[in-house]
């Protein structure tokens, strides 16, 4: 059973000027963990916008639990849980203060669904007194997360969740996700972070108002048959700049200490291309074949879309 | 020249108070090497880089920067360096054009070179007309160049990266890099601090603060092997998980 169900969804800005969603189409499965992957300015927030009713589609139609997000927006919103991207709580009240509102807001009380936010909210308890605008990023993010669950939502909305969190922080709150799907809760969640696919049931890609691809993280990567050397070198810069200059090169990207290149040849002319670096005199050159990653089939994806237009 | 040291620390330590937010730290960066400077929220990377940057002096320690001493030459300091952050950077409600002219002004670039520089640099990142638009209405990847370029205008001896490349697709991120590589080949320091473990992959050497002190440094490649992990993500997960102060 669909969750979430998006059918040909467009939306512009600025009156037709700006395409911020393009002919967009996903299911998301009762349960499930779903991810929507990509940039800023891909889209995600206009598109969390109109499933939580705040936005309304040029084009197209959703539903969010078998609801419509036109025809039954007030119903919509007593059962889904949205946490926006920006920190939206009330600054000048304290973490107590935020849950006792947002509780009170939807009918239900703090003592009525504790069991929901309990270890999430245990980490926090102890500053329950402090204003939510005086707390950390990590801690911030704890809060806003026990507000959009205070009334036990269907659905659970989360726009860039660990964004300017650092990494164990972020790795916690992925743990705390995937609780919340244990209790049947189906979560759809946006980053532009490619290493937290891996933590999501299905994804989907997403960059200028288009969807790249709709999969599981294996599958994706699965359907990238490119292939793929890694090189690396001294000196890193003209190294950059020489595998770009050559003429079997089709794309040469930096990743971390190494450069992930394609040739037009496949991996055949490898030997040609190790010859080529030696003539420019580059030192300590290593090439060997490698699996693609989440963002070389990115990559990949993107180009092929551009090129597509 | 790479065997220049540009920034110097030796047991460099700030307290507020009782806190001791940075605890004896000590490192060298080389001209044109790319440091990347990591650690939870709350490990002290704020305020080490304040230090560096001559905007706070500190308790106990060395540490000099471009040559210039902390305590006494901090002026100094902020004329041989340039700094960027994803969060300010740029005036949004200025043009492009107004914002170069703006920042080379601060940086102590005289009018007639900074002329030429703005359109070197309009010419260099192919910004035509978009050179007059509003930096606010321009996509994040162009204004994390635009900022980068606007840093290191006045070929500074260090520029420091609060965070530089968070939000953006993978191909503008990596052009942004191609950009810090070109500067480091230029001979320009790069310190880059961030809490994306992925940038530090970019970095030729990197720092891991915990709770105000370093519990890492080296190479990625170095340091992924040291703790048996596969990426830096792990290598920090392994430390911080021990961190007893968060922000």
């Amino acid at each position: 059973m669909s969750s979430i169900s998006i059918n040909n969804i467009t939306k512009t800005y600025e009156k037709g000027k700006v395409l911020a969603l393009d002919n967009i189409s996903l299911e998301v499965k009762s349960g499930e963990l779903f991810g929507l992957i990509g940039p800023d300015g891909a889209g995600k927030t206009t598109l969390f916008r109109i499933l939580t009713t705040l936005l309304v589609a040029d084009k197209g139609q959703a539903t969010v639990a078998g609801l419509d997000v036109v025809k039954n927006l007030w119903d919509i919103r007593k059962i889904v849980g949205y946490m926006p991207g920006k920190f939206s709580l009330y600054q000048d009240l304290s973490i107590e203060e935020n849950l006792n509102f947002f509780a009170t807001v939807f009918n239900t009380t703090v003592e009525e669904n504790f069991h929901l936010i309990e270890d999430i909210y245990v980490q926090i308890e102890p500053f329950k007194k402090r204003l939510a605008g005086k707390l950390s990023g990590g801690m911030k993010q704890k809060l806003a997360l026990c507000c959009a669950l205070i009334h036990q939502p269907k659905v659970l909305f989360l726009d860039e969740p660990t964004t300017g969190v650092d990494p164990v922080s972020r790795k916690e709150f992925w743990d705390m996700l995937d609780r919340l799907k244990e209790r049947g809760i189906t979560i759809l969640v946006s980053t532009p972070y490619m290493d937290e696919a891996s933590r999501c049931d299905r994804i989907a890609l997403i960059q200028k108002g288009k969807i790249l691809d709709i999969d599981t993280l294996e599958n994706i990567i699965s359907k990238n048959t490119q292939l793929l050397l890694a090189v690396k070198g001294e000196e890193r810069f003209r190294l950059l700049n020489d595998i770009r200059a050559y003429e079997d090169t089709l794309t040469c990207f930096a990743f971390g200490e190494e450069n992930h290149v394609v040739l037009k040849s496949g991996t055949e002319k490898v030997d040609f291309l190790s010859k080529y670096l030696a003539d420019k005199k580059h030192k300590g050159v290593e090439i060997k074949p490698i699996e693609p990653n989440i963002e070389d089939t990115f990559i990949k994806l993107m180009l092929e879309s551009e090129n597509a237009q | 020249m790479m065997s220049e040291i540009v920034i110097h620390t030796e047991n460099l330590t700030r307290r507020f108070g009782d806190f001791v937010a940075v605890k004896n730290i000590s490192f060298d960066v080389k001209a044109g090497e790319i440091f990347g400077f990591l650690g939870a929220n709350g490990a002290g990377k704020t305020t080490a880089m304040k230090i560096l940057c001559g905007l706070l002096s500190p308790t106990s320690g060395v540490a000099s920067v471009a040559g210039f001493d902390v305590y006494k030459e901090n002026e100094q300091i902020k004329e041989n360096i340039g700094y960027m952050s994803q969060k300010f950077s740029l005036y949004e409600n200025l043009t492009v054009r107004e914002n170069i002219t703006f920042f080379g002004g601060i940086y102590g670039i005289d009018r007639k070179s900074l002329k030429i520089k703005s359109e070197e640099l309009i010419q260099r990142l192919s910004l035509g007309s978009e050179a007059d638009k509003l930096v606010g209405s321009l996509p994040l990847g162009w204004k994390q160049k635009i900022s980068f370029s606007v840093a290191i205008l006045h070929n500074p001896k260090v520029v420091f990266l609060d965070e530089p490349t968070g939000g953006v697709d993978p191909i503008t991120r990596r052009q942004f890099w191609d950009m810090i590589y070109e500067a480091s080949a230029k001979g320009i320091t790069v310190f880059v601090t961030t809490h994306y473990m992925d940038e530090a992959e970019y970095c030729d050497r990197v720092s891991i603060m915990v709770d105000g002190a370093i519990a890492a440094m080296g190479k990625p490649s170095e340091l992924k092997k040291q703790f048996e992990v596969d990426n830096m993500d792990g290598v920090f997960l392994q430390l911080a998980r021990g961190a007893k102060r968060s922000e």
